[in-house]
């Protein structure tokens, strides 16, 4: 698996928990909350954010529609659709089934295998 | 699923990008807006505020570029932009595109036009109904010898029509002339006799009035006719009055009932339809004049229709009276056994062989059309490497450049094909109008989705063809390349390896071509240096006639009105002599074949007697003819007047039954059937090839005009019927001397009609029309292969010389002669004919036995053809590389050193 794979498919997932959390958000809101929650971890460069936004709409998981801002610009604001919830909650289950694979796989000593 | 709704999605949003182009820099705009203001509430001046943000965006074009990608069809964009650029440098370079497109239309025109004529004909269905229940039954007869095949006769066809049990329809054509008098100009159109049961098994309703039905064939009852689409157009106009009307054929009137449709196509494209009528009670055995239809029940195979026909000419057999004078066990002793093709085979006849020739020579000369033109993009791309190696070094794949340049080739492909679909169009016009008379079913030759799809796919096809080499060899950066820049040096052979094979492929291609219409050139050379047993038949005029039977009904009345009229044709100015009889030599339709006997040579038990050509003839046919009298004498008229059992030989009877032909004089012969009496022989001419030079000549038995009785009951003779007039004349050909015999048959008999009006000489052509046509059409292509591979060469040798310039400068300065320079070039040009003539004999040697079966009087192998063939193509390599070497040893050494 190519790095930037496994940080396409982190960033989709990420994205869809902050919609999920926040409710509509604008691209720009979704690359803040991303940034915040992951302490800075994640140092994307935050054009990136849009291919994925993209990928997810095409794929149906998220929707977007044109808005006004608080400012009063015109704004691109995404929310999750049914599907996407969905598919948040089928793909956070198979990470934590994931990670707690890896987990066990690490913490597991020598002489536990005996 | 997932990927199929992402796939819709892109599909739409490639047809909105403008739309799309301009949200997206909204969105943009209103992210890096946001963290601007961000910036500046955490404290930063408004200019480094919206630096920051640009900075943490990323790069904003490398941003879209990926989104783009995502978003639309990035192959069909960049395939679109692609095809643009090819034809923005294509107009750039527009002489070498002009000579592309040319060469691609010649040969994508040429192989789409001969496909054409190959799907109507070999692979389209018939035009009918359900075509594949259509068979067609004639007989094998392993009892008669020297006879591959013979047909039905009207007693099979009562016997197959009644008791067969794996027929739906059934019924016995057979194809021939009949005369149609009355009119301004009377005619004998080609017609094809039909029982009932013919037309319904063929399904095809007519466009006009009404098909045969049971009572026009009915003996005793009015006798009817139907004319081809094709005829009623060309003779009546498409007068659509014509049903009802009343035509003179065969000297009786027939009431015209129907018009077929056009998509009825029959052997020969007969012009008139005309029911048979068969009287039951005066049907014998024999003989054989049809052939039958049929039209399978649903779910019989072919090979339980077999079994069925087997079962039938046992009943056959024995139901039916064998002919006056003949025994039953002659019919048993033929052992008939039934021999059924599909229908679509039998209309096709052999016409198949020759197609595919013809497809498969023009196939090469596509091929050497491809090698000519993948040159001329190889030396373009060599002009563009520096421009590519440049793209290369700023990042563009070698996997976009070689799709570019193979864009590139299949658009010239394309064009190509599109400018040669036209021509094939065209060309398919002039077949149409022009093409052999043997060509079956040429009304329905034309332009189909499947010709098309051909067009398409053999011009995509040759695109890549010619397209490939160039981007294999180029696509891939060289960083040489870039370093080159400035002035070159000769270069390594090793560049000119792709282009040299090229030129060695089309040599060795053109070789094959040449050697095919070679042999057809040696072929129609035999076929014109046999000698056909007639001379000179520019000279002979030959005209048909019938005798109605309301001028004069008793054979010796209508001879002597015949004699009379011979004398007036004599009469003619510059006429020398005039023969009549039953069939000029070369008229298949109208010769007729029986068994003859001779009385000395017993016939085995179980045996019947091979069968010989049947001609009756007159004095003077021989001297007309120019058919030489190799022993004996010609008839006389009084052998005729007087009714004297005599006849004349051809040599190969003669030699066949007694060795030398002066040993047949006084020898008696019959046809089969004691009630002929024994003829004796008074001659023996020479052969005549009267079936073509190109097959053996058949055994002649000529009998007078004039005789005491007449075999298959038939007591008219053949005077009545129509007769045969041939004149010798200096004039023949001439309106005038055509006026003159006219007058002259109507000064006799002002009712009698005249039609088929010929030469010898165009019936001599006509049966060599197949031999001629093949030869046309290999010899186009013969010469197309050689100008592209002459053109090759020159190219190549050209290049080459423009390349090395500078090289031959430094030499001549440095004093080397001119003619080794000169050779030099040339050698090189030698060296590519040799090898590619080397190995277009080897090809040439296993293609060309496959058109065997096209040639005459020579072997596939002819060393004769190799030899020249291989000579002229050298010749023509040295000359092509002459001229351009020449060029270069002109030049001054000091310009030459200059030069870049």
């Amino acid at each position: 698996m190519k790095d930037s794979d496994v940080r396409q498919g982190t960033l989709a997932l990420m994205v869809l928990k902050t919609l999920d959390v926040l409710g509509p958000l604008h691209g720009y809101g979704i690359a803040r909350r991303i940034e915040q929650i992951s302490g800075d971890l994640l140092t994307v460069n935050q054009g990136t954010l849009y291919p994925v936004l993209l990928k997810l709409e095409q794929e149906g998981s998220i929707a977007s529609e044109w808005g006004a801002s608080e400012n009063n610009r015109k704004a691109r604001f995404y929310r999750l659709t049914r599907q996407g919830r969905k598919q948040l909650q089928a793909e956070a289950r198979s990470w934590e089934q994931t990670t707690a694979i890896i987990e066990r796989f690490f913490a597991a000593k020598v002489e536990d295998l005996k | 699923m997932k990927a199929l709704r992402r796939s819709v999605r892109r599909l739409t949003s490639w047809a909105t990008s403008a739309r799309n182009e301009e949200l997206l820099r909204a969105e943009f705009e209103d992210h890096i807006a946001r963290q601007t203001a961000d910036n500046v509430q955490a404290g930063l001046s408004p200019i480094e505020a919206r630096r920051q943000a640009l900075l943490k965006f990323g790069n904003v074009e490398a941003v879209k570029e990926i989104y783009r990608d995502q978003r639309g069809l990035p192959s069909i964009e960049t395939l679109v932009n692609d095809t643009r650029h090819a034809i923005r440098r294509m107009r750039k370079a527009s002489g070498v595109t002009a000579a592309v497109i040319v060469t691609l239309a010649l040969g994508i025109g040429a192989n789409t036009a001969i496909f054409a004529v190959i799907d109507s004909i070999l692979i389209r269905p018939l035009a009918y109904p359900h075509a594949e229940e259509l068979i067609s039954i004639g007989h094998a007869a392993p009892g008669l010898p020297g006879l591959p095949s013979i047909g039905c006769s009207p007693s099979m066809y009562f016997t197959y029509r009644e008791e067969n049990r794996s027929f739906d329809q059934f019924g016995l054509w057979s194809l021939g002339g009949a005369s149609l008098t009355g009119v301004a100009e009377p005619e004998m159109p080609r017609t094809l006799f039909v029982t009932h049961g013919v037309l319904d098994a063929i399904g095809v309703k007519p466009l006009l009035g009404r098909g045969s039905a049971q009572e026009d064939h009915t003996p005793g009852s009015a006798e009817t006719v139907m004319l081809t689409y094709g005829y009623w157009q060309r003779r009546f106009g498409g007068d659509e009055s014509i049903v009802g009307r009343t035509l003179t054929i065969n000297s009786r009137p027939h009431t015209v009932i129907g018009v077929m449709p056009q998509e009825f196509g029959f052997q020969r494209d007969p012009e008139l339809i005309l029911p048979l009528q068969f009287e039951r009670n005066k049907t014998f055995l024999g003989p054989f004049p049809g052939q039958c239809i049929a039209r399978l029940k649903a779910g019989v195979s072919v090979e339980q229709a077999d079994a069925d026909v087997t079962r039938m000419l046992g009943l056959w057999l024995n139901t039916w009276p064998p002919n006056p004078g003949m025994s039953r066990t002659l019919f048993q002793d033929a052992r008939l056994a039934p021999r059924l093709q599909p229908l679509k085979q039998e209309i096709v006849g052999d016409i198949a062989t020759t197609l595919w020739v013809v497809m498969g020579t023009l196939g090469l000369v596509l091929l050497i059309a491809c090698a000519n033109v993948a040159n001329l993009l190889l030396v373009r791309a060599e002009s563009r490497q520096q421009e590519l190696a440049i793209r290369a070094a700023l990042g563009a794949g070698w996997g976009r450049i070689a799709r570019e340049m193979l864009v590139e080739s299949i658009t010239l492909g394309l064009l190509g094909g599109a400018l040669g679909l036209g021509l094939a169009y065209t060309g398919l016009r002039i077949l149409v109008v022009k093409g052999p008379d043997t060509l079956p079913r040429l009304d329905e030759i034309g332009v189909d989705p499947l010709v098309l799809t051909f067009a398409l796919g053999v011009s995509l096809l040759s695109g890549a063809l010619f397209g490939v080499l160039p981007a294999l060899k180029y696509a891939r950066p060289r960083v040489a390349t870039l370093q080159g820049v400035g002035r070159t040096v000769s270069q390594g052979r090793e560049r000119h390896r792709a282009r040299n094979m090229l030129v060695v492929v089309q040599v060795a291609l053109a070789l094959v071509l040449l050697i095919g219409s070679g042999l057809m050139v040696r072929t129609f050379q035999q076929l014109r240096s046999v000698h056909p047993g007639f001379t000179h038949p520019e000279e002979i005029q030959i005209l048909h006639s019938t005798m109605p039977e309301s001028i004069a009904r008793e054979p010796e009345r209508v001879m002597r009105m015949q004699h009379e009229t011979l004398d007036k044709l004599a009469a003619i100015r510059g006429v020398t002599s005039v023969g009549f009889g039953s069939a000029a030599p070369l008229e298949p339709l109208l010769g007729s074949s029986n068994p003859v006997q001779a009385e000395d040579k017993g016939v085995a038990e179980g045996q019947v007697p091979p069968l010989r050509q049947i001609r009756r003839i007159a004095p003077g046919y021989f001297t007309t003819m120019g058919t030489r009298v190799v022993a004996g004498r010609d008839f006389t008229w009084t052998d005729l007047y007087d009714k004297r059992r005599v006849a004349i030989v051809s040599e190969n009877l003669a030699r066949e039954w007694w060795g030398v032909p002066g040993a047949a004089l006084g020898k008696r012969i019959r046809e089969i059937g004691a009630a002929d009496p024994w003829r004796e022989i008074v001659g023996v001419v020479e052969n005549v090839y009267d079936n073509g030079v190109h097959v053996k000549p058949p055994e002649f038995a000529f009998w007078p005009a004039l005789m005491d009785r007449y075999i298959w009951g038939d007591e008219r003779g053949f005077a009545q019927g129509g007769g045969m007039f041939a004149i010798r004349s200096s004039r023949t050909g001439t309106e005038s001397l055509l006026t003159e015999a006219q007058q002259a048959i109507w000064s006799v008999n002002g009712r009698q009609p005249v039609f088929l009006v010929t030469t010898l000489e165009t019936l001599y052509d006509q049966s060599m029309a197949r031999t001629s046509f093949t030869l046309v059409m290999l010899a186009i292509a013969g010469g197309m292969g050689l100008v592209l591979g002459i053109v090759g060469i020159y190219g190549v040798i050209a290049y080459v010389v423009s390349q090395r310039i500078r090289e031959i400068g430094i030499r001549t300065a440095l004093g080397a002669r001119p003619a080794g320079l000169l050779g030099m070039f040339v050698r090189h040009g030698l060296r590519l004919a040799g090898i590619g003539a080397a190995a277009g004999l080897v090809a040439a040697a296993g293609l060309t036995r496959l058109m065997s079966s096209l040639l005459f009087g020579v072997t596939a192998l002819d060393p004769v053809t190799y030899m020249a063939v291989s000579v002229l193509l050298i010749a023509a390599g040295v000359l092509a590389s002459y001229l351009p070497a020449r060029r270069a040893i002109a030049l001054d050494p000091v310009q030459a050193l200059r030069a870049e």
